[in-house]
């Protein structure tokens, strides 16, 4: 019998421990299935975050670090220039990198540091269980915004993506999510376009990924999937946000 | 070999390169940025990194990094920066990541004063950062053993897995003294068959962690760092004893200070009062079975602490040490204020006077 669908040899057998329709596995799929198409796998070096990722070191079948929480794409520097020949990535939350790690993406971003990080925006703190994130929808409703986000108190939510596609060093980022089959194959070729252009030493290269917190949204995976769609999708634009060589002025 | 005149700063940069640091990360401050300085100019040169960071969180974090990769990865800074540090050196020593951090130290608290100090003392001995950990800490009293410590640091943080600070005042940061590249005893060191430098460099996968989520598996961690730690108070415990075994009154200082305290001694005792030093060379592990023995001998009456440091903070160590056996007076200044020699003197005599 020919095999037509296998698990990646880019995870690890170990059992994932997100929670029913969450995201996150689904995008550990495509980062594990592009090092092993590329050929990466066995140099790539990847860095986890603090947040609901926490234990990809445990999924990744690659050597890991685990860093402090937000300090990921300083600890991927670390690691990518004294091993500029090998594939790098983060792998981070919303509340982790555009809150706590801000400093540390923006100035990856700006060095052009050559390592991929794939930014899961998830518009909640999901581990610590459903605080308000920067990326938090207005009138979204977290604990700690329990009528909703309000301008006035916490001003508009941050487009990291774009934000970062400001930077020179920045050389393509898109935005993308894996609410259905169609969604998901762009999302997989933009993680290899990114990982392909990390080893042509383009620059930094930044995939955000819209996920689902169905636990912290307080909503069943298929209810949570339509939100993201519906409310997520139109405050956070799909699409290339930037593909544009480094010009050295 | 001959002498070289070195500014303390530079030398430390140079110290590091010669001892094989790959990769170095840091963020201006003064009274170190001679440092970043002299790197950015000469670690490339011997085919090492160079990153100036966004902030010292950064650096040290990119230092975890590089020395999880398992290179030989090093920072500075001098208090504020390394305030900021301190989340970045309990991953280091949760993750067991070898790495070499200089401290040239400066007063504070807060902003302080750009002025030469040792009120990070605390800081240093206990792990600024959350958590059961230690770092071993060198505390040189002269750029001579100041470049000797760097090359050396590298080997015990490799040799144990762990952090290395070198905290020097910033005095011996700031001045230039005649020097020698003699050379500084290596270590066997295993090779690094655990950095995460990717799998198709060593068998099965390596991660670099600090988390360890279920209790007894947190607990089993912390058993087995506490081993290395107590390994590490029987092996690498340093410190210097001048004219202790006469003496009625013992100065104890590091640093600056104790290289005041010399000069203090010489002319007690020509005064015909004996004075001994007692310079703690490694803060943590402390000397304390030294101190402690010394502080049992019949002929020592009193000691006498000094530090830059207002309120005294080795002195915590010294009366654990001591235990109560003899009187301890203190002498401190905070601030770039030096103790001089005459102030030694009197308050050595005042506190023979007392004890007596
Ligand atoms: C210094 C520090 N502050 C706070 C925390 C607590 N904490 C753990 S995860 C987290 C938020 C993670 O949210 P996000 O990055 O959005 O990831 P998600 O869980 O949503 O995937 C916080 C605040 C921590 N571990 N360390
Ligand atoms: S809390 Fe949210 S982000 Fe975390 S695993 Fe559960 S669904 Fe996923
Ligand atoms: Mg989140």
């Amino acid at each position: 019998m020919a095999i037509v669908y296998q698990k990646s040899a880019g995870l690890t057998d170990a059992e994932l421990h997100y929670c029913p329709g969450c995201n996150h596995g689904i995008i550990h799929k495509l980062v594990a299935e592009s090092l092993v198409e590329l050929g990466l796998l066995d140099g790539a070096i990847g860095v986890c975050p603090v947040g609901c990722s926490v234990f990809a070191y445990n999924y990744f079948n690659c050597d890991m670090l685990e860093a402090a929480h937000g300090r990921a794409p300083a600890v991927a520097t670390g690691v990518k220039r004294t091993h500029p020949d090998q594939a790098v990535f983060t792998y981070q939350g919303d509340g982790d990198l555009a809150s706590i790690g801000a400093a540390e993406i923006v100035h990856a971003a700006m060095r052009g540091e050559k390592f991929t990080t794939i930014f899961v925006n998830n518009a909640i703190y999901g581990m610590t269980g459903g605080q308000m994130a920067p990326t938090t929808l207005i009138g979204q409703r977290a604990t700690t915004c329990q009528s909703g986000r309000t301008v006035e108190q916490a001003g508009m939510p941050i487009r990291m993506a774009e934000m970062l596609s400001t930077l020179d060093g920045c050389v393509y980022a898109e935005r993308v999510c894996v609410t259905d089959v169609a969604n998901v194959n762009k999302a997989k070729r933009a993680i290899k376009k990114a990982f392909e252009k990390q080893m042509a030493r383009e620059g930094f290269t930044f995939i955000e990924v819209l996920s689902t917190c169905p636990t912290n949204w307080g909503m069943t995976p298929i209810k949570a999937i339509q939100w993201l769609k519906d409310n997520m999708i139109p405050y956070y634009p799909l699409g290339v946000i930037k593909d544009k060589a480094m010009e050295v002025k | 070999m001959g002498k070289e005149l070195w500014k303390g700063n530079e030398a430390i940069a140079e110290a590091a390169i010669r001892a094989g640091c790959d990769c170095f990360f840091g963020y201006p401050i003064t009274p170190q940025s001679e440092v970043p300085e002299y790197m950015s100019v000469h670690l490339p040169q011997h085919g090492g990194v160079f990153v100036q960071s966004e902030s010292e969180i950064a650096a040290i974090n990119m230092v975890y990094g590089a020395g999880g990769a398992g290179m030989r990865a090093m920072t500075s800074s001098s208090s504020p920066g390394i305030s900021l540090k301190q989340e970045g050196i309990t991953y280091l020593a949760g993750a067991e990541v070898p790495a070499v951090i200089v401290n040239c130290m400066r007063g504070g608290p807060g902003l302080g004063t750009i002025q030469p100090s040792q009120a990070d003392y605390y800081q240093a001995t206990r792990g600024g950062g959350n958590g059961d950990y230690r770092t071993v800490v060198l505390a040189p009293s002269n750029v001579q053993e100041t470049v000797d410590f760097v090359q050396e640091a590298f080997d015990i943080a490799d040799q144990y897995r762990n952090p290395v600070m070198v905290v020097c005042d910033g005095l011996i940061g700031q001045m230039m003294e005649p020097i020698e590249w003699r050379p500084v005893p290596k270590r066997d060191l295993p090779p690094k068959t655990w950095a995460a430098n990717g799998t198709k460099n060593h068998t099965g996968r390596n991660i670099i962690n600090s988390l360890f989520i279920a209790p007894e598996d947190c607990d089993d961690h912390n058993v087995h760092l506490a081993k290395k730690y107590a390994e590490i108070e029987r092996s690498e415990v340093r410190w210097e004893e001048r004219d202790c075994d006469d003496a009625d009154i013992v100065i104890t200082a590091y640093g600056t200070p104790a290289r005041i305290a010399l000069t203090a001694l010489e002319a007690l005792r020509a005064e015909g009062i004996k004075v001994g030093l007692f310079r703690p060379i490694t803060l943590w592990p402390f000397p304390e079975k030294a101190l402690h023995d010394l502080a049992g001998q019949s002929h020592v009456k009193a000691f006498l602490d000094v530090e830059l440091s207002s309120t005294g903070q080795m002195l915590d160590d010294v009366r654990l040490a001591v235990e109560g056996r003899k009187p301890i007076s203190y002498l401190g200044h905070a601030g770039g204020a030096m103790p001089t020699v005459e102030e030694m003197a009197a308050c050595a005599r005042e506190a023979l006077k007392e004890a007596q």
